[in-house]
């Protein structure tokens, strides 16, 4: 070989060797690691490790304590249902010509971009007994104090709740987006033959979100399962809060359960996957980007 | 009213309480930072007005006794960093993913498709261990060369916008004796500026806001982030929701600025962001 074929077959791996040994030690590591370590009792200190089967695995699938996480997620599930029926709503109506427009997008869209610490203390502030909430429920006839963090069903709503106010805003801007880059021909067109806003909706604008939607889909799911910031701060997993990441970090770095906490990453892990792989299937993307 | 103006009228009504239910949070929020402990000690319910406007004693003690000084320095630190590094990792990345062609390019593009649908909040059990042997534990540099390590994301964004750029450019450069490196330095990094701007937006608001990170991998105070910083609110000062008001003021004040100046390019960058 010349000289100057090495020097060409090299060049590209020197711009590469940075960003691949960062992806390698990051992301591809961990993975093989916990996956080996989802098999052990490993504590997460001490040198050895002993193989024990698939025994974490069961127990993460039959112990009723550890399993009570996936009924948690349901509650965000259901929220970011209501997440992207209401982000729908607000992106339809204001893709229309409105009086402050701008102004409604953008108070929709901010609380996606706050701190979730900030809003996690915010929202703890508004739940208080006798705080902001029950004063304008008693503004409205619904008097008395209530325990809004309080118990499992309750704290979990108010919880998935707080989830759909930070939330909402990126559906609602991606709809958005997705339903402005619809040329305003077909609307016009539309008009002509005699179309109301709802023909328009379900034979103009739905058809035209539908890798948006699809997209959002996989995120409620992944973001349901993988609910931690919110419940971690306001209750940190108490009163039946706990979600399966909170669970996962406490057994891992409380407890020092590395194998079971491996275990259960791992199942998540194949979970999401498992679902990103399915909305591939069902809704193909045409514009396929890398390759 | 006809059934036109009746619905519109709906509309705009959906939007104000929609408007409401975010600000009303936020407004109880801005109140109480204004109020003084004995104000509320009173019973002042969270949305009476404050008896002093101007009354900032209360950011004082959040900047003073909560640390908040520092933690904005920390958080600068990581910030300039990690976007720097993001920025040249990614543009590095996608140069030579485009512009070269070369044997296992296939399978390093599959290795980034497959790396970007892994979580990171699944691996970070694991993930914590080679951070650790890397002595990096307790330091800035964890945060930061996570964050830089894992951003798959913005190779997307410049991958999406290298190929915009005509390959003549390179070859008219080479032609007047311009080596790669020049050519990555001097021509396709000045042009992918609008791609910059993207990531360092969304980039920026991520590092910005992100908990985990921080919280696992630098648990010493002086090393708070303003996102631990005001975590750690919750504890000395307990039930003093004027101080904690405050400090949650603080840390979304600089975000509202942002916001107010750069609305459109937020927009566009995350919508370009998530789509990608």
């Amino acid at each position: 070989m010349t000289r100057a074929r090495v020097w060409r077959t090299v060049t590209p791996w020197l711009y590469l060797a940075v960003p691949l040994a960062l992806l390698i030690t990051f992301t591809y590591i961990p993975v093989g690691n916990m996956i080996r370590d989802s098999f052990t009792d490993w504590d997460g200190v001490s040198p050895d490790r002993d193989y024990v089967g698939t025994r974490n695995y069961v127990e993460l699938f039959t112990r009723p304590e550890l399993f009570q996480v996936f009924f948690v997620s349901i509650y965000y599930l259901v929220a970011s249902v209501v997440q992207i029926v209401l982000a729908l709503y607000f992106a339809t109506v204001l893709s229309f010509d409105l009086r402050f427009r701008n102004l409604f997008k953008g108070i929709l869209f901010f609380p996606y971009l706050i701190n979730g610490v900030a809003i996690g203390l915010v929202f703890l502030y508004f739940f208080q007994p006798h705080g902001t909430l029950d004063t304008v429920l008693s503004a409205f006839g619904v008097h008395g104090h209530h325990f809004w963090l309080g118990s499992g069903r309750m704290a979990n709503t108010s919880l998935a709740g707080v989830s759909v106010w930070r939330f909402m805003g990126l559906n609602f801007v991606l709809f958005l987006g997705a339903i402005q880059s619809i040329p305003g021909e077909l609307y016009e067109a539309s008009e002509l033959d005699g179309a109301n806003r709802w023909q328009q909706f379900r034979h103009i604008i739905a058809p035209g979100i539908k890798p948006v939607l699809s997209l959002s889909a996989i995120l409620a799911i992944s973001g349901s399962l993988s609910a931690f910031e919110i419940p971690f701060i306001m209750t940190n997993g108490a009163a039946g809060t706990q979600t399966f990441v909170i669970q996962t970090v406490k057994l891992a770095f409380e407890f020092n359960k590395m194998g079971l906490a491996s275990a259960a990453a791992v199942a998540l892990l194949v979970i999401i996957l498992l679902v990103t792989w399915l909305q591939r299937v069902v809704v193909p993307d045409e514009r396929n980007d890398l390759v | 009213m006809t059934r036109k103006a009746l619905l519109r009228a709906l509309v705009y009504l959906s939007l104000l309480l929609a408007g409401a239910v975010v600000l009303l949070p936020l407004l109880a929020v801005f109140l109480t930072s204004l109020k003084t402990s004995e104000e509320i000690g009173q019973g002042s319910g969270a949305l009476t007005l404050p008896h002093n406007w101007l009354n900032y004693h209360n950011y004082v003690t959040a900047f003073r006794a909560g640390k908040m000084l520092r933690a904005f320095w920390n958080t600068a630190f990581i910030l300039v960093f990690s976007i720097g590094g993001t920025v040249l990792i990614g543009s590095m990345a996608a140069f030579a993913i485009d512009r070269f062609t070369f044997r296992l390019r296939r399978l390093v593009i599959a290795l980034f498709l497959i790396g970007s649908l892994v979580p990171s909040v699944t691996t970070q059990v694991a993930t914590f261990k080679i951070v650790d042997n890397f002595g990096m534990f307790d330091s800035r540099w964890a945060p930061i060369v996570l964050y830089m390590g894992t951003d798959i994301v913005s190779i997307y964004i410049f991958l999406q916008f290298i190929r915009g750029i005509p390959i003549s450019l390179d070859e008219a450069a080479r032609i007047d004796g311009a080596n790669t490196f020049t050519i990555y330095w001097r021509i396709i990094l000045p042009l992918l500026k609008p791609a910059i701007a993207t990531v360092v937006i969304i980039k920026g608001i991520t590092v910005y806001n992100d908990f985990y990170i921080p919280f696992l991998y630098m648990p010493s105070e002086n090393l708070g982030t303003i996102s631990t910083s005001l975590f750690r609110f919750k504890g000395p000062f307990g039930a003093h929701w004027e101080d904690i008001s405050a400090g949650a003021i603080l840390v979304m004040v600089p975000t509202l600025v942002v916001f107010l100046f750069l609305q459109r390019f937020i927009y566009n960058g995350f919508t370009r962001g998530a789509t990608k």
